[in-house]
Order: structure tokens, then sequence, then C-alpha cells
């Protein structure tokens, strides 16, 4: 997928929330739905189990309007995070312009965690894409759960965050953390544009 | 009843963002173009952000433009209250008239049309009247219409049948901007750093960021020292405090700002991260791409820049297209006026055909035969002025001083036989010579015979085109008209058209249009509305300057004295005057004698020997041979009376 289209005057821009399953994806996904005037959203999405967790992947296309004369829309993608998807968040991948990490906080989810972000590094790989080049944040949720179960973001950071990519504390559920996370892997995608690339 | 413009709400006051970038673009369009670009024009957006600035802006740029266009202002509750006093002053239809004449009429705060539902359906009406007649309206409400509690189904799909736009929050370089302007028009500097701290802050509209900045206006000049960021933060920190919600902050997490508006913010920050990447070049193309799109234009010209890496002289490509596009729709006016169907043709929407456009326009031109004009054997010059015409003669001159201006229509009314078709004509050769010059000139008569073979040969448009474009029509006897109702619709339709278009009019009749019986009171009225100048029975002055050139003419030499007694015998129009002349002159022929005044006495008075009389062959002809040998008409008048006893004898036999 290419972001920019000078010909037909677009920028899409394709986020895909990663992460474990139970981290919280979905729920990013549904806080910003509810905040996106009706004007502005597609219709959400969203393929569940009955019990709730992502079957297939959720998406949320959502219309920016004319910015400097591009019409400009995001896609935001959730991928199941159950080991056994993995296909299916393969082919999420396909052509994503930004990664956000949705990381559990809970110290009992590190394992699983770590296990998911190997899983992206070698998904995109897959695709032939280095997860160095690629626009990454990690977003640590459930931070408003109690201190004795969580991981601080510092901790998460040590953990997780080899790479020293932006990271975020939120409490997705209450939307903390939310909006900022998205501006950041926002930004990281379009300042690709500056560099002239057309990816 | 209504308000004036506030001259201070402008286009040009008004800064434009993201936010408000289609809002203000719709309303240019609409501007210069009333009535056919977005008809009606809906603007909606939270209190504020300046929904009535630009609804003041769109009526000043329509007026500037087109200074003639009425336009009014009004709030719905200025709108409903006039409507209540003219219901009790039992007007209701004159209010209607009233509302129903204006050009642009720009309502306020529609929202107020909640409950009430004899003002919906009275808005309802006037919509419909107003697009019936091509004039615009264009309304602001703080929602959009479906979302107007107790909305009449009609209603709203009238209200959203043009275009509905909306003015968003304006983001954080747009706040930035209307902090700058707004700060130099109060002749107050700021250090660096203020007023973007300023704008940094949440405040729903602009009407509260102006607030702010006169709060910091104020501390200013109170402590007599430049603020700085830090300290404008902490003043006004009270006010951004309490526009934030209380978002509940959870252990661990930092506190977040959580504002009622995160998606707009987050909008606002895309904003910048893209006006940072596009480059700004890329910025312009893309926006006068999506301008003329939105005028309906083909621009794939503009759209091929874009492909480009590094294209070269951009702005001139942009010029250039700008100007292409005025040329495109100058012919597409052009075109309209001759063939209104022709118009709509993509060619004229497409400036990478322009050749095409200018063939097309120029085969348009070619194609339709001009109007009758006027007939060269009338020049101005010949005519003969005296007392008795110069109030017309007077108006003729100067209406072609200020042809379309002045006395527009001029209507010449006098009996028959005193000059009228000839000044008429007279005028319409000298409007004729003007360059570009279309002038129909013709008699009522072939006018309604036209017309009446165009139905026949079902090409009306083709007929209503050809007069369309006369810079200039002039009718002979309009009396004619009357009766003739399809004729009257067309002149009606015909005669606003031209006179909106200060294109001359002029008519000719035998009385005043408003004592001719047979004619619409709309036409009469319109034919009164110029001028309408007398032409009286000829003086003195114009029957010695009609006989010295009708001599002259006739290469005959006419002593004074014959001139003088000629000129002084009544006659009640040139034509007979004419007539008398022509008579003498042809006794002079009969008899071989000179032309004199002792002649013309013999002639007119009845001294003349009978045998001569007889002998020269007049007798009720009717018929008059001229010195030159033309046969000319003359009165039928019996003027070769036999002798009574004859008669008598006849009789008796």
């Amino acid at each position: 997928m290419s972001l920019v289209n000078f010909t037909t005057r677009e920028i899409t821009c394709k986020i895909v929330y990663y992460g474990p399953g139970r981290s919280g994806k979905t729920t990013n996904l549904h806080y910003i739905y509810a905040r996106v005037p009706d004007s502005r959203r597609g219709r959400m999405v969203s393929l569940a189990t009955q019990t709730d967790r992502t079957l297939f992947f959720d998406f949320l296309p959502i219309d920016l309007g004319q910015i400097s004369g591009f019409n400009t829309r995001f896609q935001l993608y959730t991928v199941p995070g159950q080991v056994y998807y993995n296909a299916t968040r393969r082919l999420v991948l396909q052509g994503a312009d930004g990664v956000v990490f949705v990381a559990d906080s809970q110290a009992r989810q590190l394992d699983e965690n770590l296990e998911s972000l190997q899983n992206l590094q070698s998904n995109l790989l897959e695709h032939g894409v280095d997860i160095r080049t690629m626009p990454l944040v990690m977003q640590y949720n459930k931070q408003d759960l109690p201190r004795e179960l969580i991981l601080s973001s510092a901790d998460l950071d040590d953990a997780l965050n080899f790479r020293g990519v932006q990271s975020f504390s939120a409490d997705a559920l209450h939307g903390v953390g939310v909006f900022e996370t998205l501006k950041g892997v926002s930004e990281m995608v379009l300042k690709r544009l500056a560099a002239g690339s057309t990816a | 009843m209504t308000t004036a413009l506030n001259t201070k709400y402008t286009f040009e006051t008004f800064v434009v963002g993201t936010a408000n970038r289609l809002a203000v673009t719709a309303g240019r369009t609409v501007a210069e173009n009333p009535g056919s670009a977005y008809n009606p024009l809906f603007i909606y957006s939270g209190s504020g952000l300046g929904k009535t600035h630009l609804l003041m802006a769109i009526g000043q740029a329509a007026k500037a433009l087109a200074p003639t266009l009425n336009v009014e202002y009004l709030t719905l509750d200025e709108y409903v209250e006039a409507f209540h006093a003219a219901i009790a002053a039992g007007q209701g239809d004159a209010f209607r008239r009233r509302f129903q004449n204006v050009d642009v009429l720009l309502v306020d705060d529609v929202q107020f049309l909640s409950n009430r539902k004899e003002m919906q359906s009275e808005l309802l009406r006037l919509t419909e009247a107003l697009q019936g007649v091509g004039h615009q309206i264009v309304l602001t409400s703080d929602r959009p219409p479906p979302e107007i509690a107790d909305l009449d189904e009609r209603l709203i799909s009238r209200l959203s049948g043009g275009l509905v736009v909306d003015v968003g929050v304006p983001d954080y370089e747009t706040r930035v901007a209307i902090l700058r302007r707004k700060a130099e028009e109060r002749g107050t500097t700021f250090q660096p750093g203020v007023l973007e701290t300023v704008a940094g802050l949440e405040f729903a509209n602009v009407r509260e960021l102006m607030g702010a900045l006169n709060r910091l206006v104020a501390f200013q000049a109170v402590h007599d020292q430049p603020i700085n960021a830090e300290a404008a933060k902490q003043l006004l920190g009270a006010v951004a405090a309490a526009a934030r919600a209380a978002a509940p902050i959870a252990p661990g997490v930092s506190p977040g700002p959580r504002t009622g508006d995160e998606f707009g913010a987050f909008l606002a920050d895309v904003t910048v991260t893209v006006g940072k990447a596009v480059e700004a070049w890329r910025a312009r193309v893309a926006e006068a791409i999506l301008r003329w799109e939105g005028e309906g234009f083909r621009t794939r010209r503009l759209e091929r820049l874009l492909e480009q890496e590094t294209p070269a002289a951009v702005d001139e490509e942009i010029a250039s297209f700008a100007t292409d596009v005025e040329r495109l729709k100058a012919l597409a006016a052009e075109v309209g006026e001759l063939d209104p169907q022709a118009a709509g043709e993509s060619v004229f929407r497409d400036p990478e055909r322009m050749r095409e456009a200018e063939d097309a326009a120029a085969q348009m031109r070619a194609g339709v035969a001009p109007p009758p004009g006027p007939s060269g054997a009338f020049p101005l010059g010949a005519y003969a002025v005296g007392p008795s015409n110069e109030v017309a003669v007077s108006a003729v001159r100067a209406v072609l001083e200020h042809p379309g201006k002045k006395y527009n229509p001029l209507v010449l009314v006098g009996k028959s036989g005193l000059g009228k078709t000839h000044l008429l004509h007279a005028l319409g050769g000298e409007l004729a010579r003007r360059n570009g010059a279309v002038v129909a000139c013709l008699s009522t008569q072939a006018f309604i015979d036209e017309l009446i073979a165009a139905i026949d040969g079902n090409r009306v448009d083709w007929w209503r085109a050809r007069y369309r474009r006369a810079t200039a029509l002039l009718l002979d006897d309009i009396h004619l008209i009357a009766g003739k109702e399809r004729t009257q619709e067309e002149l009606f339709n015909l005669f606003n058209l031209l006179q909106d278009r200060e294109r001359q009019l002029a008519f000719t009749a035998p009385a005043h249009p408003n004592t001719l019986s047979g004619i619409e009171a709309r036409v009469v009225s319109r034919l009164e509305g110029g001028l309408v100048a007398e032409l009286k029975e000829p003086d003195r002055t114009v029957k010695r300057t009609v006989l010295e050139r009708l001599l002259t003419g006739q290469n005959v030499t006419a002593e004074p004295a014959l001139l003088d007694y000629l000129a002084d015998r009544p006659a009640d129009s040139v034509r007979t005057l004419v007539g008398v002349a022509q008579r003498v002159v042809g006794a002079a022929v009969a008899e071989e004698v000179p032309l004199t005044a002792g002649l013309a006495r013999e002639v007119l008075e009845g001294q003349s020997p009978r045998e001569a009389q007889r002998a020269g062959g007049f007798r009720t002809s009717g018929i008059v041979v001229s010195s030159l040998g033309g046969i000319k008409s003359r009165e039928k008048m019996v003027w070769d009376w036999p002798e009574v006893t004859d008669r008598l004898i006849e009789e008796l036999r």
C-alpha cells in the first residue's frame, strides 16, 4: 500500500495494533471509535468470538478530511492476540505503515509480551520488513491495576523496549494514553512523508 | 428590519485553517456566483467559531463583486418578528414579496426554528421561491439540519439539498494565526512564545480564545510590563483547567491531558505533521485542485504536477490554470446566452481543451444570425429638431452617451407621422456603430411574426438567444403587442434580462404606455419605468427644416417666402407637411411655372383655374407625380371639388 498517492491526492496510513491476547488492543480501538465524530469514522468491523476474543481482526477507518489538500485517512487494525491465529496476524501486517505494540503490564504476562514481540519481528520479516525500519511505538496498558500486579513503565522499557522506541503508559479502558499512543505512531508514520518516501 | 452588514466581517479578516477551509471556499464560491453554485448553502458550527463572520463576509463579497445585488442579512428571530408584525398588520403578502426580491438572503441562527411550525413552512416557501428564481440563500445554525429538533422533513431535505458545511474548532496553527492577527489589530505586542502558549491551551471556541487574549492585553496594560509565556499560562490556567474534563487518573499513570475533544486535538496534531511533511508546493497544488474541482472543472493538468518529483514553475502553472478557468467561464457565459444547453458541455469545464472551447464558442457565435438591425435610411443628423421634439432628441443623445444606464427604457410617444420611427432607427444606427454592438431594431409586428415562426419551427430557444445577445433592443409601435400574450411574456423576460445587463431598451408608442389597452400591467410598468418622451406636433422650426431638406433633396430652389408660407400653415404631422409640399411641387411641374408662394397659395387655397387643374390630371388620384418623375403617396383627400352647379345638373339628370 502506498502511503501517499499524489494522483488521487490521498494519504492513507495503515496502523496495526499488535500484542498478546487480552492486552487491550481492541479496547484502544473502541475508545478511539467512541471519540471520533460520526461523520469522520466508518463502521468498525469487529469479528469476535462468543467470549469476546478477537477472532479475525478489528478494523476502524477514520477520515481526517482534507489536510494540506490531501484527503487523509487512517485505517486502524488489531490482530488477534491468541497464538494460533498467526496466519491472520501476518495477513493484517501486510502493508502496515506503523505498528503499536500493546503490552500487558501485568507482571505475569511478561513472557506473553516477549513472545508476541518476537512474533511481530518474524512476521514482519516474512513480508521482507526489518522491524528497525518500521515506525513502532510501545504502549504499556493496564497501568491502572494495583502496583503489586504490574510492572512499571520503566521496568517494561527495560524488559521489552530494547530498541528504545517511544513508549506510553496507558489505561485503555478509561482512555488514558490512547490518543497519545495514536499520535505518537502517526507522527512517526507521517514523518516518512517528509523524507520523500512513498513506501 | 434587516441588519446592516458589519464591515469588519470580511473574508480578508477571516483566518482560514483546516477546520473552516471548506466553509470559506464554499462561501467565496457562493459570493462569486450567487444562486448558481451551492443553493442553499448551509453552514453550521458550535458557538463562537465564526458563522456570523462568514455569513456577513459572503454578503460583502457578493456586494463588492456586483454592487447592484440586493443583499440582506438577518437573524431568524428578526425574520420571525418581522413576519409576525406583517401578519398583524395584514401585510403577509407584501412581506413575502419583499423577501422574494432579495438576490442574496443571509439568515443567521436558524436552529431557533425548533417548534415553530408556521415559520418552518414560511421559510420552506421562501427557500423554494428564491431557488425558483435563482436567488441565493445562505443559512447558519449551530447544528446540521437533521439535528434541529422538530424540523419539517421537507425543510430538512430542502436545506440539505445545496451544500451543508461545518466550521470546526480551529487547529493550533490557526489559533496562533488568529491570536497574532487580533493582537495586531489591538496594537499590542507580546513576548515571543506568549501567543503560542495561549493557543496551546484548550478553549472551546474562538470567542473564548478572544476572551483570553483580552485578559492578557488588559494584564499587560495594567502592569505596564510585558507578560511572558509562563505568566500567561498561569494567568489563564484557571480558565483552561475548567475546560478540561475531570479525567480519572489511575495510580502509576502519568496524568495526560484528557480533554473533551481528544480527537480534535489529535486531528490538529496530524494536520501539523502532514503540513510539515507535505512539501509546500504540493499543498498549494492540491488546494488549487480542490478548489477548481469543487467548481466542476477538470483538474488533470494540475494533477500531473503532483505526479512529478520537483516540477518547475508551480505557481505559474496554477496561475495559468486559473486564467484558463476564467476564460472558460467567460466562454460558457457567452455561449449560455446563445444556447443555455450548450454552455453545460464538458468542453467548457476542461482547461486542457481550451482550443476546442474557443472553437465551439466561435461556431456558436457564427451560427446565430444577428437580429434585424436599424435601417440606414434614418440618420440622426437628418432629424429636424425644434422645440416640439427637443426633449425626445436630447433624451436620445443622453442615451447615446450612457447606453443602458441613463434612460432605460426610453419610450418615444406621439401621434403618427411625427418622426418616432425615424428617431428610433437613428438611435439604433448610432448605437450600432459601437464596437461589438448587436442592435436589434425592428417593428413590433416583425418581432411578433418572428416569434410565431420560431414557435412554429420549434426553435424558440434559438430565437430567444438571438435577442439575448443584443446590446440594445429597439421596438417600433410597441402597442401592437396588445393582446399577444406570449409575445408579452417573452418581451417581459427579455426586457428584464437586458435591463439587468444594462443594455439599452427603446420603444415607440402612439400614446403613454399606461393609456394603452391590452398590455399586461407588468409590461406597462416596465415601459413607464425609464423615460417616456413625447413628440408634439411639429413647430415652425421643424417644419421649415423639413421643407428645406425636402426641396433641396429634389433639386428644387424655393424662395424663402414659399418656405415661410408652408411652415406657417397648420400641419398635424411631418407627414402631412411633406404631402402638402409635394402637391405644390407637383402643381409647379404640371403647369411649368416657377415654384412660388403665390402658386402654393393658389394650389392650397383653391384659387387655381379649373382647366389647369383638370389638365393636370390630379383629380382624386391620391398620387402625386413629383418633378423628378418619382411617384409618392400622399393623403387621400379630395382637394379638387367640381363646381356646385355641375353637381346639381348631374344629380338632376
